[in-house]
């Protein structure tokens, strides 16, 4: 299958404005800026059934609805903070296909009238986000972004900005407070950022997977968009496949597709090894095991496992993997990423942290271990965004799955 | 000062914000580049520039991991060793990285040099293992390549090359438009 | 009110406005919905969880839109979202809300052991122990157990002073970011901030000095635990041992209502001293801030130096003496003098009983109008009382100025003068309102200014005056910022006028105030704005009881309630001119230093000089008499605010040695000057003045003593609330009525001194050294210190530089300053700050100090 989103994999040089154009590239957006009212731009995003693809799989065309109509300031920011474990995607987006985002973003601008779009970068992308700042420079002098663009009265700019190694800047309302020159912490919604966001002005975060989306969307039509992926999941995705596998990398998929098949994809489990678990969505997403395999990678596909595909960076791990060492792995990343602001995620990593290193290091007791479990309850379903709901899922997770691999490090009984 | 070095860039990047404390975090990027580290000069002179209260930038400075409050070393290599990394061999890379410059994880080697930490994933977790220096990202690794690294990073630091090869191309904060 | 919504909290129906969120309305009906983060007055922000509860809404058919019913009848509702904040959600109809369930109290006791997982628990020492919320709430709360293991607890320090004032303990800090918040969004002093992130986060400042705003004290406060304490109060007593007093502030002329925590202390020799000052709730005064000015000066009454004794002078020295004796040699002194001139001087800081009595001292016991307040500073009291602000005595929802209502200040930097009036300024520019600043300079209020004009120094009456007439004419495309100015001032539904004497003379001030009474006695068609709730006059006094000095008839042309005088006695440059030329043969000062402030040369030909006062000031030192006073800490009395709030303040600790109130010691002595028997009680005092002063009529001191159940409810028994400021329980006063003027006021010629030259005017600081603020350790690190302000143009001509020392002449006397290059001021405008007031603007006489 010729790919949607990882075009350059097929079209050499494609990050260069004249191949992209010649490949079709800002035909959608012409189209757009002379064919279509915003609204129809919306129905069209919204029936081509598109769902976030930043992990939370919000309707995109349903999001840009939502932004009042009528005068004054909005904002159109692209979420490439991109800081999941095990989730590179954008990154490869950005490097090699920037035009088809900037192409995405500037439909979406125009969809919701916004004059100003923000590609929010993690800031340790600001190497690679080369391409793109060039990309975007080629774009103003073709006239693609700007004053009038093409003639059509319609103008917008179009700012790259770097945040600087904080995981939680990819949560969009931390993100748009970290925009603003803040720390990245989130703020307690409502208000959402679709009624006050950037600067208190209506603003749509979105994913750069999902915008870059958005002009094929336009081009073929959403009919088109919604023959792939299942019904309730329609569309491509970018799969990151990481870990004991052959072949890591990005690959682009029709929603739906197994977790065996992806395995498959990415070459097999590294050196013949037998698969142990992966854990679905970075390290955010509830583990899974063997009996999940056959599940669709779609938004729904993996409810009955009590685990979710997330941002759908998919990392596997081998037999020989300590699942405790996985969780205090993950454990770890979140007590270090989270913002502080609210008690029970502040508090919760920090002690989980404490216990599970504990335990990894075979000092831990039974009491450890259940307080551990019934610390992660605790943070649960009282966390003030979901940055605390991900941190618990590897712990709770990996207990329920693995309660022996535990249960043997007790006291003393572990590795070192 | 970079008030005066980077006074087109600054200009540039206080175009793209209705307010002046959006552009705390690139103005910091700056600053970190020209002194090595968010010192309290560095802070009071980004907090100048802005209208804030220092205090802010020091927050700022705090809360985000890229900015560094104490002084480096000339590179600072970040090693992966999240989860995906370490699956991959990333913690026994640490291992090796830190033996052979002789210093411990954050600590920086005695000609100022080299400084080694360890990171949260760094969106390359199927290069593994990689680092990043000085924001540059460094993959595929292994104990030859980092060995093929250091020397070209010691050869560069001799013949002044550095601006061009190690540190990230933030001179794109200057909009042509 | 008509947009009443109602909601069910635990099954008790509730009535509250739009826009309440669900924790306040519980609140209404004493559901104490617990909180550490969110307090009344500060947006809410969700972060510290304790406020978790069900919050259900009514279910609507998707199709008709129709309520949705279950089989009884009752509406379906959907608590669909698991828990919310209390704090965080707006209520709305038909909401249903549980407070008490299963998982509202799960979640109560997991946010409460996640607090105290790192908390050291060292509530044995820590200050807050006793009215702590933590405690409190982990009390009500907590499940009694914590899991934590001791040596996985984050280890931190616990003595960090963040400035002079306030100290910090990290360990203690639950990151609730109130403090931060309340610098920020409050008082617009962003210099404290979390540094780090996750668990690591902890409060830091980088501003210079340390924690650099002038209402740091607040955040101790409202910290819902021990990690924020004052520096003199630390370790200083449990909130048990003492009890609180109620107090007004002696400084300022907002009137701040305030608390003093008093205790026996063995350290003081059985005396009761005060330990700390904490705001007392007043929603239409000072809210529940108070600036740290008001919360640090109060050492002063504490201070080595107090006065203790009576001295008299035997041959040429002062000595310890009775009482009895004291008042008897000044009796006698001045019954003998024969009907020699005779003159009175006061201060502004004492009470309405004392400045009462004092002229009546004067004017009945020695047939003397030569009667006035030794600084003459700023004119204004009599127009202040028929034009002044009125207030909305509604304490539940106060109406405050916003949209559609303007505000204009004049002649003042309220930032330093009078902080809670800045505040509020502000506070109201930020609801909408339209703020017009005029000086000859820029201050801190030109940032929240829709209007900010600076004329120049010397032209602040013509300025004023064109103002005035741009407002008596409906102009449609103005040509001046002036008159654009004007006329957005006459459209307002409100209008309030601050004016103050920076840069001006007591002339001008005159002039000015009068201008400002006829701009808000201007109908244009609507209402005027006099005599209506949130409009009118308010005079930036220099100090606390200036209004109460004019009330009383501490001046040489009125009695008491502004009945003129047969024939008009001195003022008070007229008496040290007086002095001087022998045309005044004895001086009574009380609660002044004329010497010290510069104002008196020495005891010219004097015969007679009796100084009342706390201190032994360079007036004092040359005095026949020095009768000790008691500080307003040690005894009771009443202050008129700016606002014409009539006061209470109440004795909080035992006087310093034999010193007595200041009325006392004037009515024993009116009694050897055959004014009668002396009263035994300041109340006494004060009825009499209500009977003399016509606007004082049917106060007393119990009606000065009412209270009414104040809006947001802060400390009542669930502290936690809005922290520890306390709840008001001895009295709101009374605002006096106003008698407006039946014509416009007749406004004085007044010569305009434009200086040619450099301008030079006195600005003032809040920590200007002077008598009461020098005597405050905690202060006197702050005190502001001779500094001069030059435009850089200025700066280049006179050859100075930042840093440099320069000497400026003012008034005959030099003064060495620390130059300070500012580029926001207007070329030929000199500012010199930290040295006492002088009046009107001079020409700048400046030489650079080679070092
Ligand atoms: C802790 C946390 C981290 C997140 N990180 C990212 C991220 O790196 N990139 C991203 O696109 N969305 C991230 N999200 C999701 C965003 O909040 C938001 O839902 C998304 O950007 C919306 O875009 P979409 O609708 O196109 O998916 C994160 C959410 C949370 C709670
Ligand atoms: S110091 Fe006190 S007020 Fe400030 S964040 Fe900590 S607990 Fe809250
Ligand atoms: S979250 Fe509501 S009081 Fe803190």
């Amino acid at each position: 299958m010729a790919h949607i989103l990882l075009r350059h994999r097929d079209i050499p040089d494609l990050r260069k404005l004249g191949v992209y154009q010649a490949n079709g590239g800002y035909a959608a957006w012409q189209k757009v800026l002379t064919e279509y009212e915003p609204q129809q731009v919306i129905d069209i995003v919204r029936n081509s059934n598109l769902r976030g693809r930043g992990g939370a799989g919000f309707p995109t065309g349903v999001k840009w609805g939502f932004i009042p109509k009528g005068p004054g300031d909005k904002y159109v920011i692209i979420n490439t903070d991109e800081s999941e474990t095990g989730t590179f995607k954008d990154r490869e987006l950005v490097e090699n296909n920037p035009h088809q985002i900037i192409e995405g973003a500037l439909i979406a601008a125009y969809a919701i009238g916004a004059k100003t779009i923000y590609n929010y970068f993690r800031g340790e992308y600001m190497d690679a986000a080369y391409a793109f700042e060039e990309a975007l420079q080629d774009a103003y002098a073709a006239g693609l972004i700007g004053e009038n663009i093409l003639g059509t009265g319609f103008s917008c700019n179009f700012y790259c900005h770097y945040g600087a190694g904080a995981y939680i800047c990819g949560e969009e309302t931390a993100l748009i407070k970290s925009l603003e020159g803040e720390l990245g912490q989130p703020w307690s919604k409502p208000p959402f950022p679709a009624v006050e966001g950037l600067f208190r002005k209506p603003t749509v975060v979105n994913n750069t997977e999902t915008l870059a989306n958005v002009p094929p969307i336009i081009n073929n039509g959403a009919d088109w968009y919604k023959s792939m992926g299942t019904e309730r999941s329609a569309g491509v995705k970018i799969v990151c496949m990481s870990g004991h596998v052959e072949k890591p990398g990005n690959y682009e998929v029709e929603l739906g597709t197994t977790y065996r098949q992806l395995i498959e994809m990415a070459g097999g489990m590294r050196g013949g090894k037998k698969f142990k678990a992966l854990l679905p969505s970075g390290g955010s997403g509830p583990v899974i095991i063997e009996n999940a395999l056959d599940a669709p990678m779609t938004y729904e596909g993996l409810d009955a496992y009590q685990s979710v595909m997330g941002s759908s960076s998919v990392i596997v791990m081998d037999e020989d993997t300590d699942m405790v060492w996985a969780a205090l792995k993950m454990i770890h990343f979140f007590k270090h990423e989270s913002c502080g602001k609210c008690t029970p995620c502040r508090e919760g990593t920090f002690w989980m942290e404490k216990v599970l290193h504990r335990l990894y290091h075979g000092h831990g007791t039974e009491q450890d271990l259940q307080t551990l479990e019934s610390v992660a309850k605790q943070v649960k379903g009282r966390t003030l965004c979901a940055l605390g709901e991900f941190a618990i899922n590897p712990v709770l997770s990996t207990i329920r799955h693995f309660p022996n691999e535990y249960r043997a490090k007790l006291n003393g009984r572990g590795s070192a | 000062m970079i008030k005066e070095k980077y006074a087109k860039e600054i200009e540039g990047i206080l175009a793209r914000f209705p307010t002046k404390k959006s552009a705390a975090l690139p103005l910091m990027h700056l600053a970190q580049r020209e002194y090595g580290y968010m010192s309290k000069e560095a802070m009071q002179e980004v907090a100048a520039i802005l209208d804030l209260d220092p205090t802010h930038i020091l927050s700022l400075a705090g809360f985000y991991s890229l900015y560094y409050e104490e002084p480096q070393g000339k590179y600072v290599l970040e090693i992966c060793n999240d989860l995906a990394c370490a699956l991959r061999g990333a913690d026994d890379f640490v291992e090796m990285a830190t033996a052979k410059l002789g210093i411990p994880v954050d600590g920086t080697t005695e000609d100022g040099m080299f400084t080694i930490k360890t990171v949260m994933c760094l969106g390359a977790c199927d290069r593994a293992p990689m680092l990043q220096c000085n924001l540059k990202f460094e993959e595929h690794l292994d104990e030859t390549k980092f060995e093929a690294l250091l020397a070209r990073l010691r050869a560069e630091a001799e013949t002044g090359g550095e601006e061009t090869a190690v540190a990230p191309k933030i001179a794109s904060y200057a909009v042509k438009k | 009110m008509s947009d009443l919504i109602t909601l069910t909290v635990d099954g008790i129906d509730v009535s509250v406005p739009k826009g309440t969120l669900v924790v306040d309305a519980a609140k209404r009906i004493e559901n104490d919905i617990p909180v550490f983060c969110y307090h009344p007055k500060m947006a809410p922000v969700g972060m510290c969880r304790m406020c978790l509860v069900e919050i259900g809404l009514p279910m609507r058919d998707r199709a008709t839109g129709e309520l949705m019913t279950n089989e009884d009848g009752s509406p379906q509702i959907n608590f669909g979202r698991g828990l919310q904040t209390a704090c965080t959600v707006q209520v709305s109809p038909g909401m249903v809300v549980r407070t008490q369930t299963q998982p509202v109290t799960e979640a109560r006791e997991a946010v409460i052991e996640f607090l105290l997982s790192s908390h050291p628990l060292d509530c044995p020492i820590c200050d807050k122990g006793g009215e702590c919320p933590l405690q409190n709430l982990t009390m009500a709360h907590g499940n009694g157990n914590g899991r934590m293991v001791y040596t996985d607890k984050m280890k931190q320090e616990k003595h960090v002073p963040l400035g002079d004032m306030i100290f910090l303990d990290r360990e203690r800090c639950i990151q609730c970011a109130r403090c931060i918040r309340f610098q920020d969004e409050v008082v617009g002093d962003p210099v404290i901030q979390f540094h780090n992130r996750g668990r690591s986060l902890e409060i830091a400042t980088m501003s210079d000095p340390g924690f650099d705003s002038y209402w740091s004290g607040n955040t101790t406060d409202i910290c819902p635990v021990g990690a924020l304490t004052t520096a003199d109060f630390r370790f200083g007593a449990r909130p048990w041992e003492m009890t609180p007093v109620a107090t007004v502030s002696p400084h300022g002329p907002a009137g701040s209502n305030m608390t003093f925590s008093t205790r026996i202390e063995a350290a003081a020799g059985g005396r009761t001293v005060i330990k700390r000052v904490m705001p007392r709730q007043h929603e239409i005064v000072n809210e529940t801030w108070i600036s740290d000015r008001d919360r640090f000066v109060h050492h002063f009454a504490d201070a080595p130096e107090r006065l203790r004794q009576p001295l008299v002078r035997k041959d040429g020295k002062l000595v310890a003496v009775s009482w009895d004796e004291a008042l008897n040699f000044v009796a006698e002194k001045l019954n003998g003098l024969g009907g020699a001139p005779v003159a009175g001087l006061s201060g502004d800081r004492v009470s309405n009983e004392d400045l009462f009595l004092f002229q009546k001292l004067l004017r009945k016991g020695l047939k003397s109008n030569h009667i006035d307040l030794a600084n003459r500073r700023m004119a204004g009291g009599d127009v202040v009382a028929q034009v002044g602000v009125v207030h909305d005595e509604n304490y539940d929802y106060p109406q405050r100025l916003g949209q559609g209502d303007a505000i204009v200040v004049v002649a003042s930097d309220l930032h330093e003068e009078e902080p809670i009036w800045w505040l509020r300024v502000k506070q109201a520019a930020e609801r909408g309102a339209t703020v017009v600043v005029l000086n000859a300079r820029p201050t801190r209020l030109d940032s929240f200014a829709t209007y900010a004009l600076h004329y120049r120094p010397g032209t602040a009456v013509a300025t004023v005056r064109n103002l005035l007439s741009s407002a008596k004419v409906k102009v449609d495309d103005a040509e001046s910022d002036l008159v654009v100015a004007a006329q957005a001032l006459v459209k307002a539904n409100n209008l309030v006028a601050f004016y103050g004497a920076e840069g001006v003379t007591y002339a001008e001030t005159e002039a000015i105030a009068r201008l400002l009474g006829n701009l808000l006695l201007l109908k244009n068609g609507g209402e005027g704005h006099v005599g209506r709730p949130n409009n009118g006059l308010i005079p930036v006094w220099p100090h606390n009881n200036t209004q109460g000095a004019w009330d009383m008839g501490v001046h040489p042309a009125f009695e008491p309630g502004y009945k003129p005088v047969k024939e008009a006695g001195f003022n008070a440059n007229e008496i040290y001119a007086g002095v001087a030329a022998g045309r005044i043969k004895a001086l009574y000062v009380m609660a002044a230093d004329p010497v010290g402030d510069g104002l008196l040369a020495g005891r010219g030909q004097l015969d007679l000089l009796v100084v009342q006062e706390l201190f032994m000031t360079e007036t004092a030192v040359l005095a026949d008499v020095v009768l000790p006073a008691q500080s307003w800490a040690e005894r009771e009395g009443t202050f008129t605010s700016g606002e014409r709030r009539v006061q209470r303040y109440y004795p909080a600790v035992t006087p310093v040695g034999e010193s007595r109130p200041d009325w006392q010691i004037l009515a024993q002595l009116g009694e050897r000057l055959g004014l009668g028997k002396p009263a035994f009680a300041a109340s006494l005092v004060f009825r009499d003045i209500s009977k003399a002063v016509k606007s004082y009529k049917g106060m007393d001191y119990r009606t000065l003593a009412q209270v009414v159940q104040q809006w947001p409810m802060v400390s009542d028994e669930a502290l936690y609330y809005g922290g520890t400021a306390f709840e008001n329980r001895s009295g709101l006063g009374q605002q006096c009525p106003l008698t407006p003027p039946k014509e416009p006021f007749v406004v004085p010629e007044v010569d305009e001194m434009v200086p040619n030259g450099l301008a030079l005017l006195r600005a003032a600081a809040l920590y200007t050294p002077g008598s009461l603020n020098k005597y405050s350790p905690i202060i006197a690190k702050r005190l502001a210190r001779p500094t001069l302000f030059v435009q850089n143009a200025d700066a280049a001509k006179l050859g100075l530089a930042m840093g440099d020392m320069a000497q400026v002449g003012v008034n005959g006397t030099a003064v060495s300053a620390q130059v300070r290059v500012d580029n926001m001021l207007p070329a030929g405008v000199a500012v010199l700050r930290g040295v006492p007031y002088w009046p009107g603007t001079a020409v700048a006489d400046i030489t650079k100090i080679e070092q």
